[in-house]
């Protein structure tokens, strides 16, 4: 399974390559900022003073405090990096629910048929017609008024956006898959719908599956921000959350004051420029239309001390030209 | 597009027009239903504390959430496909018209972002896509990644930010005085200036569009230069092109003629497509320019708990989305003699 999944990434060429190079590179310097952020942070997220002594309000970054502070007396430099944690946690939440959610809900909707088919294709389709912010907006101020807010709730209400997507490759993949002939093959020698569904189907399924994933992972972070940034996402008592930090950071930037703005904002991109370009970078070598395969490197037999030099040559180079 | 029988026109486009109501009837139902499973009733959120328990009694009866939710569903129903949105429970405004002040706002935000988006996005698009793999593609390419990730008040943040010492417009969609003086006719502030032939106010509503309308753009601009490249990648690949190339026509004539005008017919689906995205852009935008249009008015009522009003304005959203996506398909169906209805 592992090796299907991964697959794509090791037949990568080229351009492909090198923004997937950079994409994981970048991604994987968040993830380190997450996984060690009370160790490199000199205040939690939502401390205001240290050792009893309240920090400043807006100080311009300095030795002390690298980003600066902002207008709620905290450390950029904390919130930037806590917020490493908030953020991928909250994609990976939202990935896995959607992509779990979606990807049964497509095999059965696809094999199944009839009018459970018709049914979820057409409530999927209204809701992906829907603006993504528009849907993870009410969701969140719903989801924040049941739950009482927090990561979860915002991992669930981008949840419900995503699922449309996983649905519908899923099950378009499901319809044409299942009527191929390993697949009657199976039926005919008596295996169970279940069986079918998960030994036959989802192996052959859920190859596009990563590709949406990362894409949806950068699109989700996006959106997390959005919602934070039009103050119905996590609360900074909850977590420490860039889009909220640069909505508090709005009123300074008008005025000139750059870095309670600057610093969640650049992570922010960052991140979401890392996760596309992984995103992208898997997309080139998975879909037909774009990809470009890595010649197979052809090992002619040696006739002669001339000819081999020449095959050696001719087959090194990985990048190649028009087909 | 949907089924491959032969039809003309006219039926097709009925037929779209008939698949729209229920999907806004969906969308419609399920922004009922959520904001009605939320705890908490619409009167005490938004004016609860403030007035006495008699008072807000007499307010749920005239909104008449104290009557069963099947019941209150049909009404709403009835009342949308009469288009009657009803009124904010916050300020008592008609939802119609806060769709008639602030959307035009709204519309000539969206309309200057699709402007700079056609304008820098596909010269870009055609020439990464013609020139695959060279540097220019590779910048151009990350040029775009950038503008479509990077989430728009970031862009609009950083925007405002350098044009700060500069003194450009960075707050609102004009200076005071000139919304003083304008007098509102068709509600869309840069028409009514150019109708009163005030050339002093006309010039300062363009310059309040500029930031907003980049940021927006910018965002719009890295769809447009992936999906041209794309595009462009693939009808080159086409036998047309192959049997242009054959006849030994030059390689720029190829290009130029066969190859670029096919790239561009998707993008007019596309553009369909990307009205979602842009009305969720431009609920972010206004928000960073304090602009005055719907997505403003909608994050206010939401915060403000205003349930009737923000039913109201998701449901227009979903109209609106619903309607250009249809006219969208109807002038693909024109232009392209391959689309099928």
């Amino acid at each position: 399974m592992l090796s299907r999944l991964l697959g794509p990434i090791r037949s990568t060429t080229g351009t492909a390559r090198w923004l997937l190079v950079a994409g994981v590179a970048i991604t994987g310097v968040f993830v380190l900022m997450a996984l060690l952020a009370p160790w490199i942070t000199p205040t939690d997220f939502a401390q205001r003073s240290v050792d009893g002594v309240k920090l400043p309000k807006l100080a311009s970054p300095s030795g002390e405090h690298w980003f600066g502070t902002n207008d709620q007396f905290y450390d950029i430099f904390s919130r930037v990096v806590w917020g490493a944690r908030t953020a991928l946690t909250v994609i990976v939440l939202s990935v896995l629910f959607s992509l779990v959610i979606g990807v049964v809900l497509g095999l059965v909707s696809g094999y199944v048929g009839g009018w459970t088919d018709r049914l979820l294709v057409f409530l999927t389709d209204a809701l992906y017609a829907f603006p993504s912010l528009l849907l993870a907006i009410v969701f969140s101020f719903v989801l924040s008024n049941a739950l009482g807010g927090g990561v979860v709730a915002a991992a669930l209400s981008l949840t419900v956006v995503y699922i449309p997507q996983y649905f519908r490759v899923v099950r378009n993949t499901t319809v044409s898959a299942r009527e191929a002939t390993y697949v009657e093959a199976a039926r005919a020698i008596g295996a169970k719908d279940t069986t079918i569904m998960s030994r036959y189907l989802f192996g052959n399924v859920v190859q596009s599956v990563p590709v949406i994933g990362t894409l949806n992972a950068a699109d989700a972070l996006a959106t997390l921000a959005g919602l934070g940034f039009l103050g119905f996402g996590i609360q900074p008592n909850e977590a420490a959350e860039w889009g909220y930090d640069i909505e508090r950071a709005l009123d300074d930037a008008q005025a000139g004051v750059w870095w309670p703005a600057i610093f969640p904002g650049a992570a922010i991109a960052l991140l979401v420029i890392g996760l596309t370009l992984i995103g992208e970078g898997l997309n080139e070598t998975v879909n037909p239309a774009l990809r470009r395969r890595r010649l197979q490197e052809v090992v002619m037999p040696a006739r002669g001390l001339a000819t081999s030099g020449v095959a050696a040559a001719g087959t090194a180079d990985g990048t190649e030209g028009e087909r | 597009m949907a089924s491959a029988a032969q039809g003309s026109l006219p039926r097709y486009v009925v037929q779209r027009l008939l698949l729209m109501i229920p999907m806004i009837w969906v969308v419609v139902t399920v922004v009922f239903l959520l904001l009605r499973v939320a705890p908490g009733d619409p009167v005490s959120a938004s004016v609860g504390g403030r007035l006495s328990e008699e008072e807000l009694d007499r307010r749920r009866e005239a909104l008449g959430i104290d009557r069963p939710l099947w019941q209150q569903y049909l009404e709403y129903l009835g009342d949308v496909a009469r288009f009657r949105f009803g009124e904010s429970l916050s300020d008592n405004r008609p939802i119609t018209s806060i769709i008639i002040d602030n959307g035009g706002a709204t519309l000539t935000l969206t309309l200057g972002a699709f402007l700079v988006a056609l304008v820098i996005g596909i010269p870009l698009g055609l020439v990464a896509g013609r020139r695959r793999d060279s540097a220019a593609d590779v910048g151009i390419r990350l040029f775009g990644i950038t503008s479509y990730a990077v989430p728009v008040f970031v862009t609009g943040l950083v925007l405002v930010l350098l044009a700060g010492g500069t003194g450009w417009p960075t707050y609102d969609i004009a200076s005071p005085i000139t919304k003083f003086q304008v007098e509102p006719v068709t509600h869309i502030l840069l028409v009514d200036a150019l109708i009163a032939g005030d050339m002093g106010a006309v010039g300062d509503v363009l310059q309040h569009h500029v930031l907003p309308c980049l940021t927006l753009g910018l965002l719009l601009c890295g769809v447009f230069i992936r999906l041209v490249r794309v595009n462009l990648l693939m009808t080159m690949k086409g036998d047309y092109v192959e049997a242009a190339r054959a006849r030994g026509i030059p390689e720029r004539y190829v290009v130029r003629r066969h190859a670029f005008r096919n790239a561009l017919v998707p993008l007019i689906t596309v553009l369909g497509l990307q009205v979602a995205l842009t009305l969720a852009g431009a609920i972010l935008t206004e928000r960073t320019f304090n602009w005055p249009g719907l997505g403003t008015q909608l994050v206010d009522y939401l915060n403000a708990r205003d349930y009737p009003a923000v039913q109201g304005l998701v449901t227009f959203f979903a109209v609106i989305v619903v309607v250009t996506s249809l006219i969208v398909d109807i002038v693909n169906a024109l232009v392209d003699p391959r689309v099928r209805y």
